[in-house]
């Protein structure tokens, strides 16, 4: 399945709509810039959060603390510093079937500055993700700008990522990938209930994007399938990919003091992923110092076109996967939350101190991809899937 | 592409009638905005960790909303 010029051709669409966009975007933004009078925009809260996660599902555990700091001069600065760390214990079904099971840690650095001019913000971040065999440094430039009386709110932002990947198992493997990251949004005050908010976010990939440890499966000999399958065969990826991603979410306050949020998006790729996400939530105040969150989350995609549950030689086609997160599957999550407010009237030089705990349930159900892990292969393998339990538990004080 | 300049004659045209745009919902009826229950994303640390939960098995990223994308964690 070599890169054919239709391939190539539609790559260049892929990358010219994303710039074209952007383009019509910041004609839009200077006109609006220029031709509007000031209006006092609003930098985040200063506010600290300390958070515990915990992710179990499908064999893999993955913990961790998350601690977000964010303070401001009250005029014109605002900075924030996220410390973020997973520990990893993995068991998955991909492990099981060609590895051993391993622990793992990962922490994550990132920090952002933002700069107010009267209803202009500017933020500048800078993210490093470090594991074992990945290292990963983020940088971002992002402008907002609030217009028509502070109705509409509408942001650009870019982001590049330069990634390192080597292998635990293999000394020789260095290699590299990069992200570049296109994103729009607009938010919108429809009426004095509902709110809008639409986002754009075209993303292009390019170099090292497999996995180096996943194999996928194929026949022992492709005119007997009786004689079994083997994991000897890496996956092959390309070395570029390009995705666009729209979403829409709804914000309505209820008629009583509670509100509701309906969110969808599409995503589409070069890869021929096609996705779409829906969700809905409901947020309920009750008395002074709770609020509880109920919602339900639907996602569907449709498999790359280079993935395979079974191949039938280890050369069938030039570039081969077995990644279930690239299979045709459907997930669905129920979530519950619950916040309380410590003070009532704020403490000292607190404003303001919440307890959180959030907790979802995932079920994903995979179409394409079976269970092996029994030694049966398709089509006589069952299709697999698994629950996950998450849970967030953190405080918030506001100063 | 062809589409392109089909869009920003009238695009033009719209923004040069900005200026004079009212805003429809006045500052003092957004009371029932401001209230926290009414943000995208109300606590940012959670919405980035529900964020990369979904984004390291799901295919799809971007446009989650209410947090930026690209942590560079593929």
């Amino acid at each position: 399945m070599a890169a054919t010029d239709k391939e190539v051709r539609r790559i260049m669409d892929h990358c010219c709509q994303a710039m074209v966009w952007a383009g019509i975007l910041s004609v839009v933004l200077v006109l609006l810039l220029t031709s509007l009078p000031a209006v006092s925009g609003v930098l985040p809260e200063d506010r600290a959060d300390a958070l515990y996660h915990s992710y179990d599902g499908g064999g893999v555990e993955v913990t961790g603390p998350s601690y977000l700091i964010r303070k401001g001069d009250n005029k014109r600065f605002s900075g924030s510093i996220n410390y973020y760390a997973d520990s990893i214990t993995s068991a998955s079904v991909d492990v099981i079937t060609q590895g051993s099971p391993y622990n793992e840690s990962r922490t994550q650095w990132s920090g952002s500055l933002d700069y107010m001019h009267a209803d202009t913000t500017m933020t500048v971040s800078y993210g490093n993700s470090d594991e074992s065999d990945y290292t990963a440094d983020t940088y971002g430039f992002s402008i907002s700008q609030s217009m028509f009386g502070d109705l509409t709110t509408v942001s650009l932002g870019y982001s590049y990522g330069n990634d390192d990947i080597t292998s635990n198992v293999n000394p020789d493997l260095d290699q590299d990938a990069e992200h570049k990251n296109y994103h729009i949004s607009l938010t919108q005050i429809l009426t004095k209930n509902l709110l809008l908010s639409l986002n754009y976010d075209g993303v292009t990939d390019q170099g090292y994007l497999q996995n180096p440890y996943r194999n996928v499966l194929v026949l022992n000999d492709p005119l007997d399938p009786a004689a079994g399958a083997n994991f000897n065969t890496p996956e092959r990826y390309p070395r570029t990919r390009t995705s666009n991603a729209m979403s829409a979410s709804f914000l309505y306050y209820l008629p009583y003091r509670a509100s509701m949020k309906l969110f969808y998006r599409y995503y589409t790729d070069d890869w021929d992923i096609d996705a779409h996400t829906a969700q809905i939530s409901y947020t309920h105040p009750w008395r002074d110092r709770w609020i509880f969150d109920a919602s339900f989350r639907y996602y569907e995609q449709t498999e790359a076109d280079f993935y395979a549950d079974l191949f039938l030689f280890p050369d069938q086609q030039n570039f081969m996967a077995r990644d279930k997160e690239l299979s045709e599957f459907k997930d669905y999550t129920a979530g519950f939350g619950v916040t309380y407010n410590v003070f009532k009237q704020g403490w000292g030089h607190l404003d303001k101190a919440t307890i959180n705990l959030r907790y979802d349930h995932i079920w994903f159900n995979y179409d394409n991809f079976t269970d092996v892990k029994n030694g049966v292969i398709p089509p006589q393998a069952d299709t697999y899937d698994f629950t996950a339990d998450v849970i967030q538990l953190f405080a918030s004080v506001w100063y | 592409m062809k589409y392109t300049k089909h869009l920003l004659l009238p695009l033009l045209l719209l923004l040069n009638g900005c200026s004079s745009l009212e805003p429809w919902v006045k500052p003092y009826e957004r009371a029932h905005l401001a209230d926290p229950i009414m943000s995208f994303s109300r606590d940012p640390v959670s919405s980035a960790y529900y964020g990369h939960v979904y984004q390291v098995r799901e295919g799809a990223r971007g446009a989650e909303g209410g947090h930026g994308g690209g942590c560079g964690c593929n």
